[in-house]
């Protein structure tokens, strides 16, 4: 059992691993002897050459900083209020908004009309909003939250509050808010996982490299590093550096570093996040 | 008028409510309803119109069902519905085995401390986007440079060009999926499992069961709620594929479309690339209609056979 499970777990881990050597390995070595776990030569050039260009990198990475910080704010806030508000049962039309939510669990626009909403009538096109607005609000996550607030927010404490004359909104920032922290702590991390990992509405909005976030330049510099190239030329007047490009290496270093932060984080917070993937899991 | 007085003292009424919800009603209607209305352009000769989205709509000519007729004249139809449908149902059928059996071994682990270290391994992939995941793919399947290759290479056997064979890649999409999502796939029956009140076990093991027997008798019928659960929301999107795992890790392989090429990849190539907006816009009401359709029937059924385990 423990040899099953511990091999499909290396396996799960091994192609990290194997990314970071190739990152690790000198161009040479890996244009005579292809990807090879074990390098004929080590070299720290591909990161020295990022780190040449490291202006669009840095963009890049302020760009997915930023939707990842604002969006998951943004998100939870707004969740977390339209969630609330359904699971009270003061609230009369409670039920229809219940089902205005999760209509759109079961059927969708599509692709083309959300595209069409998106660039003619939001005029998002090219804008930063583009890559935080679509994945502000999630049905699934409203269920998940509201079922959260009727287990976890005893109706008493609310009660005792309104007779102490706090109004609905104070209720909610000083005792609601409180005593969900767990539910809102998952729904954050679901959101911050997916901000962060988000390339999808990049391919659709952006074409303005000062936009690109991480993944989207990942993508991007999938067959050549010219839309690395072509900003560093714009920064550096030095040609020198562009001569030799660790290009296989290059490119395998960047995966490490888009990868990096959620390799290193995602262990600490793990507990959280099972936590929270059970929660939804239990129906009310 | 009398009701119309009623109505707004409710609305004045719940008023601190309705300003909750206020900011995700807004949302849902613009991103989510507003695109539903967006779908009678699958039925429409769409036309930009300098006037802006809705005078882009009422413009273009009503052309009834052409669109549908195309697109179903064409083999594409005919491709695309069967690899989203094939590759969906492996991957509910084999993550659902792969994630309970790895939820049950888990549970069974008496070493809790490796047990964590070996989900914690586990979940890894699924932290990671397809942008990423294509990367690792490539390292292995790179034509002159990949692992698979050297592999091949050392036995003499001649060197691949995977990204032009098609005929490996539905292997491929399956075990990368799978590699993707068992991890997290069996977090919540893990937690399931975990809950299940010992002393069954216990009266199991005094009545002489063997471990077979408890997973068969106890664990598998204790967790059969939240199996049929999943697998009904499963179903109900067995219409739409995961966008990533088909565009990002074939790399966008003209010679692959034959067994990569799923709904989802079809809208967004014909919007993208071939900008045939009508078509595009049919062939995703096709896939939210039949999705629909298969989440009522599915639940219909569900709730003929056990109104408990119903989704609603």
């Amino acid at each position: 059992m423990h040899i099953l499970l511990g091999s499909f777990a290396f396996l799960c881990i091994f192609p990290f691993i194997y990314v970071i050597i190739i990152s690790l390995s000198s161009e040479q070595s890996l244009s005579l002897q292809g990807y090879r776990l074990i390098p004929e030569e080590w070299s720290l050039e591909a990161y020295k050459y990022l780190w040449q260009v490291r202006s669009q990198i840095f963009r890049a990475y302020g760009v997915t900083l930023f939707v990842t910080i604002v969006g998951t704010i943004l998100s939870v806030s707004v969740i977390a209020l339209y969630a609330y508000a359904i699971s009270r049962k003061q609230f009369l039309y409670r039920k229809q908004f219940t089902f205005i939510a999760f209509f759109t669990m079961l059927f969708s626009g599509g692709m083309v009309p959300f595209y069409i909403v998106m660039t003619q009538f939001l005029g998002l096109k090219n804008s930063i909003w583009a890559l935080i607005l679509p994945m502000t609000v999630n049905a699934f996550y409203i269920i998940i939250m509201r079922t959260f607030f009727q287990r976890s927010v005893p109706e008493a404490i609310l009660e005792s509050a309104r007779i102490d004359g706090a109004g609905e909104f104070r209720i909610f920032l000083r005792i609601v808010i409180p005593l969900a922290i767990p539910g809102i702590a998952t729904i954050a991390l679901f959101n911050t996982l997916a901000y962060w990992n988000d390339w999808f509405n990049a391919l659709l909005f952006i074409d303005d490299p000062n936009l690109v976030p991480l993944q989207s330049l990942l993508m991007r510099i999938e067959n050549n590093l010219d839309f690395i190239r072509q900003n560093a030329m714009l920064s550096t007047q030095n040609g020198s550096i562009l001569g030799s490009i660790p290009q296989d290496s290059a490119r395998m270093a960047m995966v490490v570093i888009a990868t990096l932060p959620i390799a290193l984080s995602y262990p600490f917070f793990q507990k959280y996040f099972v936590k929270g993937l059970t929660i939804g899991s239990v129906k009310e | 008028m009398q009701r119309l007085k009623k109505f707004g003292k409710n609305v004045y009424d719940n008023r601190i409510w309705l300003l909750m919800i206020m900011p995700g009603f807004i949302w849902l209607l613009v991103m989510k309803y507003l695109p539903m209305f967006g779908q009678v352009m699958a039925f429409k000769d769409f036309r930009f119109h300098p006037d802006g989205f809705f005078a882009s709509v009422y413009h273009s000519e009503w052309i009834g069902f052409d669109n549908f007729r195309f697109l179903f004249s064409t083999n594409d139809a005919y491709v695309i519905t069967r690899n989203t449908v094939l590759y969906n149902l492996v991957f509910i059928i084999l993550g659902l085995i792969l994630a309970v059996g790895v939820a049950i071994i888990l549970s069974e682990l008496t070493k809790q401390k490796l047990a964590k270290i070996y989900q914690t391994g586990m979940l890894f992939p699924h932290f990671l986007s397809w942008v990423v995941v294509s990367y690792f793919v490539f390292a292995f399947l790179s034509v002159d440079r990949g692992l698979f290759n050297s592999v091949l290479e050392m036995f003499n056997i001649e060197p691949v060009s995977w990204y032009n064979e098609s005929a490996y890649w539905p292997y491929f999409l399956v075990a990368i999926s799978q590699w993707k999502g068992v991890g997290f796939g069996s977090i919540v029956y893990l937690a399931a499992i975990v809950g299940i009140d010992r002393t069954y076990y216990e009266a199991a093991m005094i009545d002489g069961a063997s471990k077979w027997q408890q997973i068969w008798r106890i664990t598998i019928p204790m967790i059969m709620p939240l199996i049929i659960i999943l697998t009904i929301l499963n179903i109900g999107s067995i219409f739409s594929a995961d966008f990533g795992l088909f565009y990002q890790v074939p790399r966008d392989s003209g010679p692959l479309y034959s067994v990569t090429n799923v709904i989802d990849t079809y809208v967004y190539r014909g919007l993208m690339s071939m900008g045939d907006i009508g078509m595009s816009t049919a062939a995703g009401l096709y896939q939210a209609t039949v999705g629909f359709i298969l989440i009522l029937l599915t639940n219909y059924i569900v709730r003929k056979i056990d109104e408990e385990n119903a989704l609603f």
